[in-house]
């Protein structure tokens, strides 16, 4: 895009960006690290996730300070404003993501040795996978302005909403076969649902993205995988 | 002599104007204007819609004053200066030579850039306009007066000095002043040609409030090279650029989602 007549302009709208873009390495790293702990039983590990949770924070604040005070002094229009906005809204989503990045690894502390064999924990690694790739394939579609990638990350959260629901099914089992394993297995239930609702903050970021380039929102229905609520945990369902 | 017609392509964008319960007060169709041999106004379509304000922005030179200036007939003052094509007021057509201007001029009232007070009181600058049209008896004249000054919003500042010279008033009061006087005579078009450049801000505010409460009973064009101001008062805006209609379209649309490139570069600022 051609460059505005007010250069100053141009590189409040690239801080932002630069900014965005941070935290959205900073929050791919807590997941990774998050789910890492979890898998290896590291809870120093998961220590240091709680604890870099507060930098996660610090730069939304910061993307917020500099967005108001852009809106203040260059009154930005059409796609700078959407520029602007856009970055308020991913600087939210992404604070969610590292949020919840933090739960998962207060629960490994929690847990403290108390661990699930680790064949429960691969339906969740494997969950950490696919969103990872959403993560990072939705933060270049930002980066790039890319419509068709995060677009394509629009789409592909069914995946991991698909993965979520078998996960749910097996801990139920696992909790009625034996009901000592119901606390971690809550507990791992409840990263599951995280790592959903990381998922569904990617799939925001996509929106705002689309937002950012064409200046409405995606008029498609996305296609919907999550079915946790209505079949895992149907009363009576005996499987 | 006989001018040979210039073709030019419609690049005007009217991208989805819903133009349901709007009734066209002002149509220009296919207008040319030109400066002596230069040609100002190149092939312009628009409407003013009734009761509503619509906005025109563009780049210095673009045209924006000059179509202001055609529709009241404003160009007829000045020699070498013609306008070809349709302008139609309630579906007269205003650029016929039989139209009587004065008459127009009462119909399609103008604010300029500057605050333009006549060197008379402050009731005077109000009167004198009313007298040409009516004639009215010393109380109804009092009372258009007091209305005028009322819907300017300026009634409380001068009521105790209505015989004070209108040239002893702030820049913002002699600004409403000067739109108590174009309201006096009971316009039902009102042109508005960058009212606020010379303003502070709350003259300006003023100034917009009084914009806001007008429009419902006449119909407005503002020329603003503030994007923010258009951005705030109208409901249509018209870009234009180098004397051609970019895009026309309603306010919210242009300045969120502008359709075309050059209306964009240009409410973004990065423009040249």
């Amino acid at each position: 895009m051609t460059e505005h007549t007010l250069k100053a302009f141009d590189t409040d709208l690239q801080d932002l960006s630069r900014m965005v873009a941070e935290m959205g390495g900073l929050a791919e790293k807590q997941v990774a690290d998050s789910v890492d702990a979890l898998a290896k039983r590291d809870t120093s590990l998961a220590q240091r996730v709680t604890a870099a949770d507060v930098n996660i924070d610090n730069l939304q604040r910061e993307i917020e300070e500099k967005a108001v005070l852009t809106i203040a002094r260059r009154q930005p229009m059409a796609v700078d404003l959407r520029e602007v906005v856009g970055a308020l809204r991913l600087a939210n989503d992404l604070e969610r993501i590292g949020d919840l990045a933090k739960n998962i690894a207060k629960r490994v502390i929690a847990l403290n040795g108390e661990f699930p064999p680790p064949k429960l924990i691969r339906g969740v690694e494997h969950m950490t996978d696919l969103l990872l790739e959403q993560l990072k394939t939705v933060l270049d579609a930002y980066g790039r302005r890319d419509i068709s990638k995060a677009m394509a990350v629009w789409r592909g959260d069914e995946e991991i909403d698909a993965v979520c629901t078998s996960v749910f099914r097996e801990l139920l089992t696992y909790m009625m076969e034996d009901p000592r394993n119901i606390t971690f297995c809550i507990h791992l239930l409840f990263c599951a649902k995280n790592i959903e609702r990381m998922g569904d903050h990617a799939t925001n970021i996509a929106e705002t993205v689309h937002y950012i380039i064409e200046g409405r929102p995606i008029a498609d229905q996305r296609p919907k995988g999550d079915t946790t609520t209505l079949s895992a945990l149907r009363v009576g369902e005996t499987r | 002599m006989s001018v040979a017609p210039i073709v030019t392509a419609p690049t005007v964008t009217h991208a989805a104007v819903d133009t349901e319960g709007l009734t066209e007060k002002v149509s220009v169709r296919d207008l040319d204007f030109f400066y002596g041999d230069h040609r100002a106004l190149k092939n312009i379509n628009v409407a003013l819609y009734r009761g509503k304000v619509t906005a025109f922005i563009g780049p210095s030179g673009c045209g924006k004053s000059t179509l202001l200036r055609v529709l009241n007939r404003m160009y007829d003052l000045y020699p070498n200066q013609r306008a070809t094509g349709h302008v139609t007021l309630d579906n007269n057509d205003i650029l016929s030579p039989s139209q009587d201007l004065n008459l127009l001029r009462a119909k399609v009232g103008m604010v300029f850039q500057k605050p333009t007070p006549f060197p008379m009181t402050i009731y005077e600058n109000i009167a004198f306009g009313i007298r040409l049209y009516e004639r009215l008896s010393k109380s109804e004249l009092d009372d258009r007066v007091q209305h005028a000054l009322e819907r300017a919003a300026l009634w409380a500042e001068v009521k105790d000095k209505l015989g004070a010279n209108g040239q002893s008033l702030s820049g913002g009061q002699q600004q409403r002043l000067c739109i108590a006087r174009t309201v006096a005579v009971r316009p039902e078009v009102i042109l508005f040609d960058e009212p606020c450049s010379a303003l502070d801000p709350i003259s300006t505010a003023k100034i917009e409030e009084l914009i806001d409460e007008l429009k419902d009973d006449y119909t407005i064009a503002i020329v603003t090279h503030n994007m923010q101001q258009a951005a705030r008062v109208s409901d249509f805006t018209a870009f234009m650029y180098l004397g051609e209609l970019v895009e026309f379209g309603e306010t919210t649309r242009i300045f969120t989602t502008p359709s075309d490139r050059r209306t964009q570069d240009y409410i973004t600022g990065r423009f040249g």
